[in-house]
């Protein structure tokens, strides 16, 4: 007989191989699932806050709408059509005189509980109001027309309103004071510690702080933002520039680490043969081994940067929470940036705000994961293998 | 005028001045290169001159700064703005008078960029410091306040009572530390089999092309902002967690530990799968073969040996997790209970000792009010342990390494 | 001859698209030391790893013709691995012990297979094994320190130690001294010559006196091919092949 040919005791270790190979793949197609899940529900969520509903009303410009906006339509609009609108007429009047006296036929924008109402969503619209927006939608006077207004508007306290634009650039602001502050630095003591430091104390001391600062929950950095800049050096709360400065601190080791191993990524051939030339080893550094070094900085940096543009939980301890319906212009200014937008727009009662907090997600995932796959991009272009 | 703005004005002056000044002897170097035998380059001599335009103002106000900042000493923005304007002038004067073909400029410019790099690399320190100066400072003012025995031992926290005179029992910090562990436990308890065994999955028997897609995918899990976790627990799971309670006949709160605890488990599968992966491939092959052939199969190679040759470094990558799943704050801002609660049921609604935190600091109390003190003293509590786990895991990595790598 | 415990027939082996082995045969004796010899990326340790299905953790390899242990064909369907694994041992390059202890590197597999449980049992066969690879007198007092700790000599006993502790029928060496010593090289061929009563043993060897001091037959490969197989008195001193003549006198290779 084959004493090769499994048996029964082969057989159930077979069985366990299988078993344990089952469980490892399980594993892995749990963490595929939530990820699909995840995707799908956000998308389900947030698509629908690209559209809005907007109706068709005729616009009267006159000396009475001038003084009560609300007299401006005609008065079974006035509760389906957005009050925030309706308070920009006196405004836009006095812009175009030559408007006074005359009649328009427009579409414009509804009140959310009208937009919650045309999608089927819950709704807190009076019956009075379904059967007039069921009457408009067979004249054809009541569309979901595309939702500029969440690209083009700060936030708001009407859903209908509500945009992302001042948390865009707020976020934006945030992130050009962090690069300021974090590639400069990052990179400084990456080259020197990598290049230059004697193996002393003070190196070892910095290499495992770097460690530690790495490991440090993202909450704590706010409390540094909060006691140091805002209460100590006086920068303005909730402003561009504390919220970027804080961050800057967190992005450090990433940059720091990063840049590092770009750095050792580099073979010592290169520096010896700047030193053959008659370089000095800092003109070896700058001229040679940096150049070649750039694409995994730039990876690196930029990978952190996405992880900076993520992080909410600092930002909400210095401030940066507040409702800004403007755009900020100036990185002293009061400004929100993307992920705390969706935090307060995520605690608003009214349901309105949830897809547009699920769109709002879409966006900021949509841009970090291009961040992302960029970085990832760039290391892969410029991966030379020595 | 005050230091900032003077800081401010002394660079919008400074900086053109040296940039035209190093160009007008960059050229005029360059002009004189080929007559005479010049020690440096001409750049380094445009490099000279701008520093020594700039440096000695800016040092002179960042020491006014650091005076400043302890306060000992303030200047008015004015007279800084004077003084540092001239000491840069001198600056000027004694700097253009080196430039002559004897002088080594370059060792010179070398010098101070090496302080430069120097400087930089300190702010790292400056920030650990920073961090733990800023938290220590304030949480003294806190346990001044609060003794803290009690703060570590109490069981009742309502900081809401409290008033500045009477503290006495309002700060008792166990019921939010239990609720830190507990939903910390949950996570681990999702995201240490899930990711470890993803983690062998990909490693050990995954197939190229599926390595390939697999590995991506776990990094976007890790790309998720922790905003975007925390809406989707409070709007998704929740509900499900407290109608899957239901339809088992228990009862569930909105904003139990469950729900926190499972989202920030999926978040944190990818740290553990993504260090594990690292740590299972450095086990060097030969020990596999040498397993294999002696007639193992693959779960039991893996199993008793690959594992147990890894698990320094799974160990550090699960206490980096728990070290995640502690400092965690936006999952269970959104997801979790405001009100401390010391109970066993994860399906009741717990509070942890971020969501405090916010909760302290976002509030409209002044900013010595007790409850916000009370801020520090909780994020006191969580710097300690996690660079204590930090340092473990640190030394449970180091002794791996030396070991196989 | 004796009776032939290993038989290979038109064995030709493909790494991707390139073809490592061209159709080898050769009859391997039992109880016999047989060496395979020639210079590297001959295609030596190549086959030797087909002989315990070694290269089936290789994706890109494929095999074809038929290898014969006791008349059963190993790359059969109905064949497992893992027993013939069992049957067939292998020692490595470099001496590999597991990062356990000196009594649990021998224990592991025993108790994967069955063999012995806790207890005397294992205890009883981890000293028989231990003397019959030499090492017990050195290591008796230390069996519970980790193996890794052993010199490199004595961590390859221990391997060859290992792999006997699951009582093979053949025993496979690849390259078994090259990392070591001449002192611990020579125990392992005293080792090896003692081993040969019990066992089918082929190695692997870049050093011709090695394989011309321990093995009963040789076989010479090169670039794939089988060049000359026979008695290794024969082979070191008349061999029938230009190719051979010209290696073992240290023309190349």
């Amino acid at each position: 007989m084959n004493k090769m040919v499994s048996n029964k005791a082969t057989r159930r270790r077979y069985l366990g191989e299988r078993i344990f190979k089952g469980a490892t793949i399980f594993a892995l197609t749990i963490a595929a699932a939530f990820l699909v899940f995840f995707f799908y529900n956000m998308i389900t969520q947030g698509v629908s806050a690209l559209s809005q509903a907007e109706i068709l009303v005729d616009i009267h410009y006159n000396e009475t709408s001038a003084k009560s906006y609300k007299k401006a339509v005609d008065k079974p609009y006035r509760k389906i059509v957005s009050r925030g609108w309706m308070r920009t007429l006196p405004l836009y009047m006095e812009d175009h005189p030559e408007l006074m006296g005359t009649n328009a036929q427009e579409w414009v924008t509804a009140t959310a509980d009208v937009d919650q109402y045309l999608k089927g969503k819950p709704n807190r619209l009076k019956e009075k109001h379904k059967k007039k927006i069921d009457a408009l939608e067979k004249e054809g006077k009541v569309k979901l027309a595309f939702n500029t207004n969440f690209f083009t508007r700060g936030d708001s306290k009407m859903p209908e309103l509500a945009g992302i634009k001042s948390a865009v650039v707020g976020s934006i602001l945030v992130l050009l004071v962090t690069l300021a502050v974090a590639l400069p630095i990052g990179v400084m003591t990456a080259v020197y510690l990598e290049e230059f430091a004697p193996d002393n104390r003070l190196t070892q001391l910095i290499e495992i702080n770097i460690n530690n600062l790495a490991a440090i929950p993202s909450i704590l950095f706010g409390l540094l933002g909060l006691a140091v800049f805002i209460n100590f050096f006086g920068v303005p709360r909730s402003s561009a520039l504390v919220g970027g400065l804080t961050l800057a601190l967190m992005t450090l080791p990433v940059v720091i680490i990063t840049t590092r191993a770009a750095l050792r990524a580099v073979p010592s051939s290169i520096r010896e043969a700047a030193y053959g030339l008659g370089a000095s080893r800092w003109q070896a550094v700058f001229h040679h081994v940096l150049p070649l070094a750039m694409p995994g900085i730039l990876t690196g940096t930029i990978i952190g940067l996405a992880q900076a543009m993520g992080e909410t939980a600092p930002l909400l301890v210095i401030g940066m929470m507040a409702y800004i319906p403007d755009t900020p212009t100036s990185i002293t200014e009061v400004a929100t940036v993307l992920p705390a937008q969706i935090f307060t727009w995520a605690g608003e009662s009214i349901r309105a705000y949830e897809e547009r907090t699920a769109a709002a997600i879409l966006v900021l995932v949509t841009i970090l994961l291009s961040m992302n796959a960029f970085a990832i991009w760039l290391r892969k272009r410029f991966e030379t293998r020595w | 005028m005050n230091l900032l703005d003077a800081a401010f004005y002394y660079c919008i002056a400074a900086l053109p001045i040296a940039l035209a000044l190093a160009f007008m002897v960059k050229a005029r170097v360059q002009q004189a290169f080929s007559d005479t035998k010049w020690r440096a380059l001409p750049i380094h001599y445009a490099f000279y001159i701008a520093i020594a335009v700039i440096l000695p103002g800016i040092l002179f106000i960042l020491l006014m700064s650091i005076l400043h900042l302890l306060t000992l000493y303030t200047m008015d923005g004015s007279l800084l703005l004077i003084i540092a304007s001239t000491l840069s002038l001198i600056g000027t004067i004694y700097g253009y008078k080196h430039i002559k073909p004897t002088f080594t400029a370059r060792t010179s410019v070398e010098k101070v960029i090496r302080y430069l790099l120097i400087s930089a690399a300190l702010i790292s320190i400056l920030t650990t410091i920073g961090i733990v100066l800023a938290i220590i400072f304030e949480a003294i003012h806190f346990f001044k306040i609060v003794s803290l025995w009690e703060f570590i031992t109490g069981t009742h926290w309502a900081p809401d009572d409290a008033t500045e005179g009477n503290t006495q029992g309002m700060f008792g910090a166990i019921p939010i530390f239990a609720g830190t562990f507990m939903i910390t436990i949950i996570a681990m308890l999702v995201a240490i089999p899930v990711g470890l065994l993803s983690a062998v999955y990909m490693s050990e028997y995954a197939s190229e092309p599926i390595r390939n897609i697999a590995k991506p995918a776990l990094e976007i899990l890790a790309g998720i902002p922790t905003v975007v976790y925390g809406f989707f627990a409070a709007i998704t799971v929740s509900p499900l967690v407290v109608e899957f309670a239901e339809a088992v006949g228990l009862h569930a709160d909105y904003t139990n530990a469950l729900t926190p605890g499972l989202v920030m488990g999926i978040m944190i599968i990818p740290f553990i799968s993504s260090l594990s992966d690292d740590v299972i491939r450095a086990v060097p092959r030969a020990l596999r073969d040498a397993s294999l052939a002696l007639g193992t199969t693959n779960a039991e190679t893996i199993i008793k040996i690959v594992l147990p040759t890894a698990l320094p470094g799974i160990i550090a990558a699960c206490l980096l997790g728990v070290s995640r799943a502690l400092g965690e704050t936006m999952i269970v801002v959104m997801a979790a209970g405001l009100r401390p609660n010391l109970t066993w049921n994860p399906l009741e609604g717990m509070t942890t000792v971020t969501v405090r935190i916010v909760d302290a600091l976002t509030g409209d109390q002044a900013f010595d009010s007790p409850e916000t003190l009370s801020a520090f003293g909780l994020g006191l509590v969580l710097l300690v342990i996690t660079l204590l786990l930090n340092v473990i895991s640190i030394y449970v990595t180091r002794r791996f390494r030396s070991q196989y790598e | 001859m004796s009776t032939s415990k290993i038989s290979i027939n038109q064995l030709k082996l493909w790494y991707g698209e390139s073809e490592a082995l061209h159709g080898i045969n050769l009859e391997i004796a039992e109880k016999k030391i047989t060496s395979f010899i020639g210079p590297s990326g001959c295609g030596k340790s190549t086959l030797l790893r087909c002989l315990n299905r070694m290269n089936d953790h290789i994706s890109s390899c494929r095999i074809e013709g038929t290898v014969l242990i006791d008349n059963n064909d190993i790359y059969d369907p109905s064949v497992d691995v893992v027993q013939l694994r069992s049957h067939v041992g292998m020692v490595f390059q470099k001496p590999n012990p597991f990062p356990k202890s000196i009594y649990e590197n021998i224990a592991y597999a025993p108790r994967i297979h069955g063999i012995a449980s806790k207890g005397p049992d294992m205890d009883n066969l981890v000293e028989a094994v231990l003397r019959k690879a030499s090492l017990w007198n050195e290591v008796k007092d230390k069996l519970h320190q980790p193996g890794t700790a052993l010199s490199g000599g004595q961590q390859q006993r221990l391997c060859i130690a290992r792999t006997i502790a699951v009582k093979p029928e053949i025993i496979l060496m690849d390259e078994p001294c090259s990392a070591l010593d001449p002192i611990a090289s020579a125990k392992i061929e005293e080792l090896m010559d003692e081993l040969k009563q019990e066992y089918t043993i082929i190695i692997v060897t870049h050093s011709m006196q090695q394989a011309a001091r321990v093995s009963d037959n040789t076989a010479f490969f090169y670039m794939g091919d089988l060049i000359e197989f026979g008695d290794t008195s024969d082979i070191f001193t008349k061999p029938q092949q230009q190719q051979t003549e010209d290696y073992i006198t240290g023309r190349f290779g």
